[in-house]
């Protein structure tokens, strides 16, 4: 039935109408967020600046050798992998692609015949790992969109612990990096050990000025500044990851919405298509009834058929040319 | 000359201002205090208090609770991971807190409850302080 055709088009659009609605809030809400997140970023860029200026000083002054988080290990058996992705969907590929490299990453090393760890961050990757039977040492969870800094000491105080104690011979960790709300990277970076090169270069770069004075002594600040190095590094992660999902959820939501723009006008086309098409139909009903009833009746002069007549033939007939 | 100090958490920079003097606690060996001119330093600092003395007398207060100071150039940068400026700091709060430890502690020794206690009693400090000095 051609009317049947019209209703179930009709709520067909109607369901893309509020779909659309909700892609096109989300859309809205995640731009709004992309600026927060992003202020964020910046907000904690000072701190880890300066902390890194100080370890800098440090190495100068000839700290740096004993702290175990600084020393590469002969060998490396075991790396453990840091997953920052989202506890949500609706983002495009952001948490698939941070997953899909650690997974490659696991299976080169494992090709390689080294044991790897992981350790997740976020709903997403937690979820994907464990589905597959992969066996998860820490997971973190809720905290996706709005790090804070103890979240971030959280997850860097159960990396450092299992790194101290020799579980791991090195830490990845894989996040996205924020460089623009176009434009995001997904970033696979050594965390532990912390990269020495930074220590190496120091002195040459920092020449006389090096002539710091320490209060405790260089080892043992640098000993209780690392910890927090790394938590600094964690949270900047954290951060980027945040602002990273955002944005790549803006865009989902906005190519959503566009979606369902071009699929309502889609429908409506098939859906007046499918009006003119019943409006049609039920004309040449009525013409060809009372074409029938004329020819049944023909010689006697009835009124009635007469004037039916007409109107099925003048009327209609200029409807169905056009 | 002034000192030109920073006080800076990891989630944001706290405070900023210009200073005549600056005295800190650190770890190792008591209070020490940055005038302009200071040699390059690096300390660790304890769960204490820092106190800026402006230009004008006034003075601003900040409970630390740990963190690192680094001097350069005239240039006092304050790290904390928890850092509070007296005006910011709800003395009821605090006095509960501290309160609480107290009580946690009298029942059983207790790291965690120790540290609270000893955060709270900073912030008391500083907050009492920072009243006491007209402000």
């Amino acid at each position: 039935m051609a009317g049947g055709a019209e209703r179930i088009l009709r709520r067909r659009i109607k369901s893309v109408q509020s779909t659309k609605k909700i892609t096109k809030a989300m859309e809205l809400i995640a731009a709004s967020r992309i600026l927060k997140a992003q202020q964020r970023v910046n907000a904690a860029r000072p701190y880890s600046e300066q902390i890194t200026e100080v370890i800098r000083n440090l190495a100068a002054a000839g700290a740096g050798g004993g702290s175990a988080l600084l020393q590469p290990r002969d060998e490396i058996s075991t790396v453990a992998f840091v997953a920052v992705a989202g506890d949500r969907g609706l983002c495009g590929g952001y948490n698939t692609t941070v997953i899909r490299t650690v997974e490659r990453e696991m299976a080169r090393l494992k090709a390689e015949g080294r044991q790897t760890r992981l350790i997740t961050v976020g709903k997403k990757a937690t979820g994907y790992f464990r589905f597959r039977g992969f066996e998860i040492d820490d997971a973190f969870v809720g905290f996706s969109d709005e790090p804070t800094y103890e979240d971030a000491r959280l997850v860097a105080d159960a990396v450092v612990q299992r790194f101290e104690a020799g579980e791991y011979d090195a830490v990845e960790i894989c996040y996205t990096q924020f460089i623009s709300s176009g434009v995001q990277r997904v970033q696979l970076e050594r965390f532990m050990p912390l990269e020495t090169d930074l220590l190496d270069a120091a002195p040459k770069a920092e020449g006389p000025t090096a002539d710091y004075e320490f209060e405790p002594s260089p080892g043992e600040i640098l000993d209780r500044l690392l910890p927090r190095y790394a938590e600094a590094r964690l949270y900047a992660a954290l951060l980027e990851g945040s602002a990273s999902f955002f944005a790549a959820q803006q865009r989902a939501m906005k190519s959503a919405t566009d979606n369902a723009e071009e699929l309502i006008t889609k429908l409506s086309r098939i859906m007046n298509r499918a009006r003119q098409d019943a409006i049609t139909t039920e004309i040449m009903e009525i013409v060809s009834g009372a074409e029938a009833l004329r020819g049944g009746q023909s010689g006697s002069s009835d009124l009635l058929a007469d004037n039916a007549l007409d109107v099925a033939i003048i009327g209609p007939s200029s409807l169905i040319r056009n | 000359m002034t000192l030109h100090i920073e006080v800076v958490s990891p989630e944001r920079i706290l405070w900023t201002g210009d200073a005549d003097r600056v005295i800190a606690r650190t770890t190792g060996g008591g209070e020490i205090a940055f005038l302009t001119g200071h040699t390059p330093f690096v300390g660790a600092l304890d769960i204490g208090t820092v106190r800026v003395h402006g230009e004008d007398g006034t003075e601003e207060i900040i409970a630390v609770h740990g963190g690192f100071v680094e001097v350069s150039k005239d240039r006092v940068t304050v790290l904390s991971d928890v850092a509070e400026v007296a005006s910011m700091i709800d003395i009821e709060r605090a006095r509960s807190a501290a309160e609480r430890a107290e009580n946690s502690l009298r029942s059983e020794q207790n790291v965690q409850a120790d540290a609270a206690l000893r955060r709270a009693r900073v912030r008391i400090e500083a907050s009492t302080a920072s009243v006491s000095a007209g402000r």
